[in-house]
């Protein structure tokens, strides 16, 4: 069963902004997501590697050669306040 | 008597995490340049910006310098290691994760020196955040600002095991690592421009013990110095703390070098619950035996092979032999001289200690800020007026007048000291000043009569000046000896 203080961390992880009623309502959804994973759990899965991936590939990579990068207006185009040729954004301060 | 309890001694216990930024054109998963100091977010591209829907593609060369220092630093390179997203907000990080490697990565267990690498592996880089207030430059910001430029440039992240146990073995130790990836060509490994940047986990313990003290996590010190000073203020700090009878508490730390402060980073618990899950959108990295060969011959002989190399085979003295070898420039110019010495044929050539001296004592101060490479002095030169000094053609201190010359203007050797007149004086010259020095200094040779062999030097110098120091000071020595013995 996952508790209130945990709904309340993992959203704070989000910066998620969870109403009262939000928060009883993820606990017990969240909780019947880890009732499920635990059922999955109790395979016998002994000498099976963990899946990262599905797709059968290993070693795609790109030689390192340049491509033109954006004009500035346009990589500046939709951030919500530019300010000097930069993103402007909140003073991180007690964030992180 | 016994020691004080208070008094009893701590052993500090360090490891170090390093970030390596790497030498490619291209950022890590897109292919936007590398940034050097161009106008801010010139260099970025939906991929670094973390648009939605884009998707990383890994370049290939941050892939095989990965691999060259996993194999320099002794590692064993996973056959198969995955890269992992590590999820935090920050506005230098668009996408709201960092893709890094996380419980297998590229390499692990290797050792440089008597160090321990605990792992090696790749990742991409932050962007950079200015703050308001830091520059002048911000106008209307509200807060700060993000220059994505930086963001997404491969980064080698190499952790060692926690052996070292003093501030200044631990810079020592990092000279090493930086002149090993310096010689391997894979980074600027520049301190102040952020292309190798260290944190330091510091922790002490009753010297002798074997478990480990809660570290604390010293951040991003740009430089050899600051990293001295960081730990040290940091073992003090600690120190301080437990013999007050406190524990130390595991948290980031910065140390502020303008201050010597210690100031806490983060300490919320919450900033280390980084949910790390497998990047869907990246395939695992299998090298073949193809990388791994390509790799492995793309190594140059590192520093302190070639340091061992250059003491055991040459017999330099080993600070010597570790000059030339952590800067590779100068030991490449040293090996090019002793080779064009060998090489001269006729006369006689200067040994590689002879060298070296010429190279590391003579050469460098001359230098500057200039590589060799870049000198008008070649190595063929030097070795040409090392090994005229060697045959006695030009005494020690004409040579340097001409190496003063050479550092300058290059040229001949042979040729400057013709031109100069700086050629040892011939015998009968330098016999008839020696004559006219005794002379002259009747004081000294009184002193020296009586047993005060020190009063020779005053000899010596007169004799120097008048052959503007173009004649041997043991020859002058031994001919104002056997005069006077002579004559006495
Ligand atoms: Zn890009």
């Amino acid at each position: 069963m996952i508790e209130r203080d945990q709904v309340l961390h993992v959203a704070r992880l989000g910066r998620l902004k969870l109403s009262e009623e939000e928060v009883e309502r993820m606990a017990l959804e969240l909780s019947s997501v880890l009732d499920h994973i635990e059922k999955i759990g109790e395979l016998q899965l002994d000498g099976v590697e963990p899946t990262s991936h599905v797709l059968p590939l290993e070693n795609v990579l790109r030689d390192d050669v340049p491509r033109a990068s954006l004009p500035r207006d346009r990589a500046l185009a939709e951030a919500p306040e530019p300010a000097g040729g930069g993103f402007g954004v909140p003073s991180p301060g007690g964030e992180g | 008597m016994p020691e004080p309890v208070a008094d009893r001694p701590y052993e500090p216990v360090i490891g170090l995490e390093i970030h390596v930024q790497l030498a490619t054109r291209t950022k890590m998963f897109c292919g936007c340049a590398l940034s050097f100091g161009e106008e801010p977010n010139t260099r970025t591209c939906p991929v670094c910006l973390g648009h939605p829907g884009v998707l990383p593609t890994v370049n290939a060369q941050a892939v095989h310098f990965a691999l060259m220092i996993g194999l320099a630093l002794g590692c064993e390179i996973a056959p198969r290691s995955l890269f992992h997203r590590k999820n935090y907000f920050y506005p230098d990080l668009p996408k709201g994760y960092q893709i890094s490697q996380y419980d297998v990565p590229l390499a692990r267990n290797g050792a440089l020196g008597d160090v321990r690498i605990h792992r090696v592996h790749l990742e991409e880089d932050a962007a950079k955040l200015v703050h308001a207030g830091a520059s002048g430059r911000i106008h209307g910001a509200a807060g700060s600002v993000v220059d994505f430029n930086r963001g997404g440039t491969p980064l080698v992240e190499i952790v060692t095991e926690p052996d070292l146990r003093s501030a200044a073995e631990a810079s020592e130790w990092l000279r090493l690592l930086r002149a090993t990836l310096r010689r391997m060509g894979v980074s600027d490994v520049n301190m102040e421009e952020g292309s190798l940047r260290c944190d330091a986990n510091v922790s002490i313990r009753p010297a002798g013990e074997a478990t480990l003290g809660t570290k604390a996590e010293l951040k991003n010190m740009n430089s050899f110095r600051f990293l001295q000073r960081g730990i040290d203020a940091e073992i003090a700090r600690q120190e301080q703390v437990v013999r007050g009878g406190g524990t130390v508490t595991q948290e980031t730390l910065h140390f502020d070098p303008v201050t010597g402060d210690i100031s806490s980073l983060r300490s919320k618990e919450e900033a280390h619950d980084y949910r790390y899950f497998p990047e869907p959108d990246l395939v695992p990295l299998a090298p073949t035996e193809a990388m791994l060969s390509r790799a492995d011959d793309a190594l140059p002989e590192l520093p302190a092979a070639r340091a061992e190399r250059l003491e055991r085979d040459l017999e330099l003295a080993p600070e010597t032999a570790r000059l030339l070898a952590f800067r590779g420039e100068l030991g490449d110019f040293f090996e090019a001289a002793v080779a064009a010495a060998n090489g001269g044929g006729d006369g006689a050539v200067a040994g590689p200690r002879a060298l070296a001296s010429w190279v590391t004592v003579e050469l460098v101060p001359r230098l500057g800020d200039t590589e060799p490479t870049e000198s008008p002095v070649t190595p063929e030169a030097l070795a040409k007026l090392a090994g005229m000094v060697s045959a006695k053609a030009v005494s020690q201190s004409a040579a340097k007048q001409v190496l003063d010359v050479m550092a300058i203007d290059g040229g001949d050797p042979e040729a400057l000291i013709v031109e100069r007149g700086l050629g040892m004086a011939a015998a009968d010259e330098l016999g008839a000043i020696v004559d006219g020095a005794i002379e002259q200094n009747a004081a000294a040779v009184e002193q020296i009569r009586s047993g005060n062999e020190k009063a020779i030097g005053a000899i010596v110098g007169a004799v120097m000046r008048e052959t503007k120091g173009r004649a041997d000071g043991g020859e002058v020595q031994r001919m104002i000896r056997q005069r006077l013995t002579v004559d006495g």
